[in-house]
């Protein structure tokens, strides 16, 4: 029997293919509990989660309250700036007086890289990160997988090229990481600038010229670039960077055949994409979305102790 | 500070290794002490274990251990005034002492700086109360903002040892320049933490393959060997005296190299923890791994390690700065850099460079005394007759493990908690006077 080795999700570095097939195995049953009428389960009645924003979020944010609420938890959620953080309460306390109200759960967003890491140092609930500064942002890569896996039936073999600002992005650590384990062939480009360090020995291949990145590839995940990176001159303009990195119908035809556009979201239309890609029928943004729902219901049964099927 | 033996004015160190660099004595031989001062060193007719019965008063027993001048450590963050909660002149003295150093430096980025001379008269007043030496370093700009020289005479009159606004570079070159030309009139160190904060801005950790993967900003080693590489240019310009604070990368070590062979006028120092520790520990986010300059690649400790060989860098200084517990218990992006190191220092040394071959005891104690006193010129870091009695004895063969809550430091932001180490202070001794004993 498969189970996950560690007791939090902090991240896809060192997790394994068995286990990584275990989450997605898993998101099968709970993407079909989301087609049912009545899109609740109770399989978590008793548990009770607390949502840690310390970032804004849309998407990942009610994605996760979504599954909390479809499986049954008790769920509480908290936002950096609703509530004590601005008096200058410390993460550690904020956590530990939540934890003295009893609960089983944490999902935390954080813009520190690390914080998640912080959070099992003392505490005794599961932790799960849902995105930390430019660290990991497991869930994501693991809707991400599934998407790719449901559409063409396993993920092994698949050429990915993940584009844009590489060296801020959480999402881009992921994925790498899990994709590898799962056996596609990864590659990243972006301007120079915005390449980390030595990402290369990671084990994917780097580009900087979108062209050559895209030729013989099956996948594009563009990511979102941010308008902050024109000020602190990792980049000229936007203009100049859509116009070597936006992902454009012109450059379509250098993908393989049944190519796949995906983009984590939120979209600058326009800029990293154009709107006729983003909306294309080879564009599976919005199923990303659907399936993010039950990733997080699989990985939230599993982490709370679930095993074997679900009713 | 509870001296345990020994306080009659004339005392015998007996039976034990001398180790002097400056002299070059490297044998066993009696120390004779009387008035606080040293007033014969022995070698010959040696007092016989044997015949010492161990409640003699006038004896302190160092068969098998080593004895050294007293340490001096030239880089100490006392966090008086301002911060004394986690450290003060004395307790900060307490745990050099207990660290084997009879000297110590303390940097002037206290709450006020130490940019006036009221202020390093303050600390000279309030080390009255220590059980060791302190020396005041005091600041080169005014509020330690890096635009206005402070009245470098006046801090000089009032016992500073040397200059510097570590915590931070002195970034502009025109003030680091004139810095450099005007305490030649004193014969004074310009003393500098080599950063150039637009290359380091925002970065915590080491650029590397680690800062990659776990996501956070670097700070790359070239940050650190531009203004290495400037304030040799302008200590070749000047003639002034410049010394490198806590050097931490191959390309500096490189640096400073081929500046010495040119006879400029620069020193180093480097401390434990970069020659012991390397950044890809930093992934467990290890709050206690955070300093400045961060914890370097392995192929940089290897390079300071050959410069520790080959007399490149001068000087070993712990950096030691202190942080309260709750300060370092936050996200590793928020908590402040540094770490205590005077209580470690030594096991480090003779853990890390001198059991593995690296450094010969006499070339590591020098860079623990006598290389440091000559830069700061102090008369201390001999053993040598006329000098204070500022001896520190040593059990080489000891094992130990680090327990930071015996630390003396009010603060326990150490990384080598639980560490095994080899080498441990029995006595120290200054002006005569046994302030420390294991």
């Amino acid at each position: 029997m498969v189970k996950l080795k560690s007791r939090h999700l902090l991240g896809l570095q060192g997790m394994n293919r068995e286990e990584i097939n275990l989450i997605l195995d898993s998101t099968d049953t709970f993407l079909e509990i989301l087609q049912r009428p009545i899109k609740r389960v109770p399989t978590l009645r008793g548990v009770t989660i607390v949502n840690l924003f310390y970032e804004p979020s849309t998407r990942t944010r009610i994605s996760f309250e979504l599954a909390e609420k479809r499986l049954s938890a008790e769920t509480v959620n908290f936002s950096a700036d609703a509530s004590s953080v601005k008096k200058g309460e410390t993460l550690k306390d904020t956590v530990r007086n939540l934890e003295a109200m009893k609960i089983d759960m944490v999902v935390i967003r954080h813009r520190y890289s690390g914080a998640p890491h912080f959070l099992t140092s003392f505490l005794d609930a599961a932790v799960i990160n849902a995105g930390d500064g430019a660290h990991e942002h497991p869930t994501q890569a693991l809707l991400d997988m599934y998407t790719l896996r449901k559409k063409y039936g396993k993920i092994s073999g698949l050429k990915v090229v993940i584009v844009g600002d590489i060296l801020h992005s959480r999402v881009a650590r992921s994925n790498i990481w899990g994709l590898k384990t799962m056996g596609a062939k990864v590659a990243v480009c972006g301007p120079t600038t915005l390449l980390p360090y030595e990402i290369e020995k990671m084990g994917v291949e780097v580009y900087s010229n979108l062209n050559e990145s895209l030729r013989g590839t099956d996948v594009v995940m563009a990511l979102r670039i941010q308008l902050e990176r024109q000020q602190s001159c990792y980049l000229p303009t936007l203009r100049e960077y859509s116009q070597r990195f936006g992902i454009t119908k012109e450059r379509l035809p250098l993908l393989n055949e049944n190519f796949t556009i995906m983009h984590p979201g939120p979209m600058n239309r326009g800029v990293e994409i154009s709107p006729e890609v983003a909306d294309g029928p080879y564009s599976v943004i919005l199923d990303q979305v659907t399936n993010g729902v039950a990733v997080r219901m699989a990985i939230l049964y599993l982490l709370s102790g679930g095993e074997g099927k679900v009713e | 500070m509870t001296p345990t033996r020994t306080q009659k004015s004339t005392f015998i160190i007996a039976g034990g290794r001398v180790i002097d660099p400056a002299s070059g004595l490297n044998k066993v031989a009696d120390i004779y002490v009387q008035g606080g001062k040293i007033f014969k060193i022995e070698t010959q007719k040696l007092i016989s274990k044997k015949k010492v019965s161990s409640s003699n008063e006038e004896i302190i027993p160092a068969w098998d251990n080593i004895v050294t001048p007293g340490l001096i450590d030239m880089h100490v963050h006392l966090r008086e005034p301002g911060r004394e909660d986690e450290e003060t002149i004395v307790s900060g003295s307490e745990a050099g002492v207990a660290g084997g150093f009879t000297s110590i430096c303390c940097m002037p980025n206290t709450q006020p700086p130490l940019d006036n001379q009221e202020a390093i008269k303050f600390v000279y007043e309030r080390a009255k109360f220590a059980p060791g030496k302190v020396f005041c370093v005091g600041s080169v700009t005014k509020g330690q903002k890096g635009e206005e020289l402070t009245e470098i005479g006046e801090l000089v009159d009032a016992g500073a040892v040397a200059i510097t606004d570590d915590g931070k570079p002195v970034s502009n070159s025109e003030v680091m320049r004139r810095a450099l030309e005007y305490t030649k009139m004193f014969d004074i160190p310009v003393i500098d933490h080599c950063e150039d904060l637009s290359l380091s801005k925002d970065g915590i950790m080491h650029e590397s393959f680690t800062s990659t993967v776990i996501g956070l900003k670097g700070i790359p080693a070239l940050a650190e060997e531009i203004m290495v590489a400037r304030n040799i240019k302008l200590a070749a310009y000047t003639g002034g005296r410049v010394h490198i604070a806590h050097l931490s990368t191959a390309g500096s070590v490189e640096l400073v190299r081929e500046a010495k062979k040119k006879k400029i006028k620069v020193t180093c120092e480097v401390t434990p923890h970069h020659f012991t520790l390397n950044e890809e520990l930093i992934a467990s986010y290890d709050t206690n791994l955070k300093m400045n300059p961060p914890l370097r690649s392995k192929k940089d400790i290897l390079a300071i390690k050959a410069g520790l060989k080959d007399g490149t860098i001068d000087c070993i200084a712990t950096d030691h700065a202190p942080h309260s517990i709750e300060e370092k218990d936050v996200e590793f992006e928020l908590a402040p850099f540094g770490i205590i190191g005077l209580e470690t220092a030594l096991g480090l040394v003779v853990t890390e460079l001198i059991e593995p071959g690296i450094l010969s005891w006499s070339d590591a104690v020098a860079k623990m005394t006598v290389n440091p006193a000559r830069i700061l010129k102090l008369n201390l870091g001999q053993i040598k007759i006329g000098f204070p009695a500022d001896l520190t004895i040593i059990d080489p063969k000891q094992s130990w493990t680090v327990d930071v809550s015996a630390f003396k430091s009010k603060s326990k932001n150490s990384p080598f908690g639980g560490r095994k180490l080899k080498g441990k202070v029995q006595y120290t001794i200054v002006n005569g006077k046994v302030v420390y004993s294991g």
